[in-house]
């Protein structure tokens, strides 16, 4: 569904991806872990189509289109879906509102009918249940001073809303307490299917003990160093990073 | 002839004004006015508005004016959600007509400013009508003051509560010639009474318009007083407009300016709390295109100890339209233990568009609290990118944004036909985005 190649981009004169190659299939769930700052959530962000990035070369392919050339509201409506590491605070927009018209609005992309006012009120009861989010949060401003665990689980509720094909994930666990964590794990199993696939951005094992990745892909400085199982995130967890900065930087200097 | 000269010849011909004491601030007001004419930029408060070249077009102002004829075709027109249950007062070119008023409310008492000071009410008018020039000394308000004709009185009697709103439309008839209104009403809320009071300015015709408004309102202990005003005349139109309220006992008071539209818009909007414990909130929104120049000039003056005030300016600039905000607060000597919190926050939608906010804090007393901030910047990219992401297409995720950013001052209209109603604007200007 999503093919990666070659992807260079950046910000200014600032190169942060340097050459990614990816491929993600439906069904399969990948793990991209990476030291701070080595282009985590750029590449998440090029992704879903934010504009202050400049791909420079390569390109990204989402079930035969060229993403790329799409706006970010057509990548969602393509089934795009990015939870955002730091979600934006939006005064006066209350989540529930701003929920439908997303919602709606999509479908629209689709060519699906608007759901009506019952409609809407019982997808999104359903998905609340599954979220463990309650209505008085809902009917608060989006995101405006929600703590960093309802802002995170606020994401995966939209998710569940909005039920995408492929979910990009930007750690999303941290700031979550361990009951949080597994039921936004529980959220992410739940839309995980044949059909779907999820990229789960995160610095923590413990996240991958719920959502258990087929794939696990380290970053560093712009390029995906190395791919394995989800033993190397076991791996990664026991020796942290060092060992493949060495690897690359030897291989650099060579 | 200039400007001046022909205000002069018209003040001439003014009637013989009674009884004396209205005489008297009328005859002061006039010499004012024609010692300091209209105001130029380089007086201070009038910087960054430019309305002494707007007279250059020559604006009539017949002393005798014939009845004109605003009927009922017109009032359909120009009428507020909600009038069959308030009290319509309507001024035609500044001078309250009788015949298009319905007055509703029986413990609301509307009468001639002449009829008011000739009878039980002379002390009221006495105490306060003018009390306003003591905060505005500039040529454009002494205008108002020297011209009073067809002004009223309101009274609201003690421990009544209005529950009909007033609303107080400003017809400006220049259908025919360059018209100028001057209306002019003095409103008084008794102990422990409310009054909900909306203001409306209206032009006819496509000629050359001028209103130069002044409410003076007094509050007395336990009173409240929720005051709005909406301002979307046409875009050839200007307005100058004062709002004075006075606490003169220990009350409540509460006033929202929502701007649209014209072409130069000045609102003054005061509040003296003349009595401890006092609670006053200003709030303003405005939303411009085009080359709208609006210009908010506010001032809490604290005189007392232990007042709370809470003041929050919103603006949405776009095209090459222009906004100002002048927020004055002052703390008088003895007047310790005063919150009082003022902020301006403005989005700039393109090149063209302009804001000048600047607070001017006078704090004579020194155990207060004050706080004041403003902000001028663009829309929110992070946030625009976020709704965007979640498939919400651009124009809408930005409708979406500068509505939310709306919302705040909105809500704080407490009339719900007329929330809805300013709400109703707000969502046809996002539209034209
Ligand atoms: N808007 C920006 N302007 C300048 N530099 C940026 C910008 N956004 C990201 N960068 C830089 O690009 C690099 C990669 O940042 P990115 O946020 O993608 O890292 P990350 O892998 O997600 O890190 P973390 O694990 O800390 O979240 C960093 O050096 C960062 O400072
Ligand atoms: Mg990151």
């Amino acid at each position: 569904m999503l093919k990666i190649q070659n992807l260079h981009a950046g910000i200014e004169e600032k190169k942060i991806l340097k050459g990614i190659n990816l491929e993600v299939k439906p069904g399969e769930v990948h793990a991209i872990m990476g030291p701070n700052g080595s282009g985590k959530s750029t590449l998440a962000s090029v992704l879903a189509g934010r504009e202050n990035f400049e791909v420079t070369d390569g390109s990204v392919e989402f079930y035969g289109k060229d993403l790329l050339e799409l706006a970010p509201e057509e990548r969602a409506g393509e089934g795009l879906f990015l939870a955002f590491q730091y979600p934006v605070e939006i005064p006066g927009l209350t989540t529930t509102n701003f929920i439908k018209t997303a919602v709606n609005e999509v479908r629209k992309y689709r060519g699906q009918d608007a759901l009506d006012a019952v409609g809407f009120l019982k997808l999104m009861k359903e998905k609340m249940g599954l979220m463990n989010i309650d209505q008085s949060l809902l009917s608060r401003p989006l995101n405006e001073g929600f703590s960093g665990g309802e802002k995170k689980r606020n994401e995966i509720f939209q998710m569940a809303m909005l039920e995408p094909r492929l979910a990009i994930l930007d750690e999303t666990d941290s700031g979550l307490d361990i009951d949080a964590i597994r039921i936004v794990s529980n959220g992410v199993n739940k839309i995980r299917g044949k059909d779907n696939a999820v990229l789960v951005i995160t610095h923590y094992q413990r996240l991958l003990d719920y959502i258990v990745p087929d794939f696990v892909h380290v970053l560093y400085k712009g390029r995906i160093v190395k791919s394995g199982t989800k033993e190397l995130a076991l791996e990664l967890e026991e020796r942290g990073y060092d060992f493949i900065k060495n690897e690359v930087n030897i291989g650099e200097e060579a | 002839m200039d400007t001046i000269s022909y205000f002069k010849e018209q003040l001439n011909q003014l009637p013989q004004t009674q009884p004396a004491a209205l005489a008297r601030i009328r005859q002061e007001a006039a010499d004012a006015f024609v010692q300091q004419g209209i105001p130029a930029t380089r007086h201070e408060e009038w910087k960054y508005t430019r309305i002494s070249s707007l007279f250059n077009k020559g604006f009539e102002w017949p002393v005798n004016q014939s009845a004109t004829a605003v009927g009922e075709d017109q009032m359909q027109a120009l009428r507020l959600p909600g009038s069959e249950k308030a009290n319509e007062l309507v001024f035609v070119n500044g001078r309250f007509s009788k015949e298009l008023s319905v007055i509703r409310s029986k413990d609301l008492t509307v009468l001639s400013l002449e009829e008011a000071a000739a009878g039980e009410f002379e002390p009221l008018i006495a105490a306060h009508l003018g009390h306003s020039s003591d905060y505005l000394k500039d040529g454009i308000h002494a205008m108002n003051t020297a011209f009073m004709q067809g002004a009223v009185f309101v009274h609201v009697a003690k421990n009544k509560i209005i529950a009909e709103p007033v609303y107080a439309y400003h017809i400006t008839d220049a259908r025919a010639a360059n018209s100028l209104s001057l209306p002019r009403s003095l409103v008084y809320i008794s102990q422990a009474a409310e009054l909900h009071w909306v203001e409306t300015f209206h032009t006819l015709g496509m000629q050359e318009s001028f209103t130069n408004q002044v409410v003076e309102m007094v509050a007395e202990k336990d009173a409240r007083l929720f005051y709005y005003k909406i301002q979307h005349d046409a875009p050839h139109t200007n307005l100058v407009s004062t709002t004075h309220i006075r606490q003169i006992g220990q009350c409540y008071t509460y006033a929202v300016t929502i701007s649209l539209d014209g072409h130069i818009v000045r609102n003054n909007t005061h509040v003296v709390m003349e009595a401890e414990h006092g609670e006053a909130h200003l709030y303003g929104l405005y939303f411009l295109n085009g080359n709208t120049h609006v210009d908010n000039h506010t001032i809490v003056d604290n005189a007392k100890p232990h007042c709370y005030s809470n003041e929050l300016y919103k603006g949405v600039v776009g095209d090459s339209a222009t906004g100002v905000f002048n927020g004055k607060i002052f703390v008088r000597q003895d007047a310790q233990k005063i919150n009082a919190y003022q902020s301006n926050k403005n989005i700039i939608l393109s090149d063209a568009a302009s804001v000048n906010t600047k607070p001017q804090l006078e704090i004579f007393a020194d155990d207060v609290k004050c706080s004041h901030g403003c902000t001028i910047g663009r829309l929110d990219e992070e946030g625009l990118f976020y709704l965007q992401s979640r498939g919400i297409p651009a124009k809408l995720a930005q409708s979406l944004l500068l509505h939310g950013f709306t919302s705040d001052i909105l809500e704080k209209i407490k009339l719900d036909v007329i929330r809805d109603y300013a709400d109703q604007l707000i969502s046809q200007r996002l539209e034209l985005l």
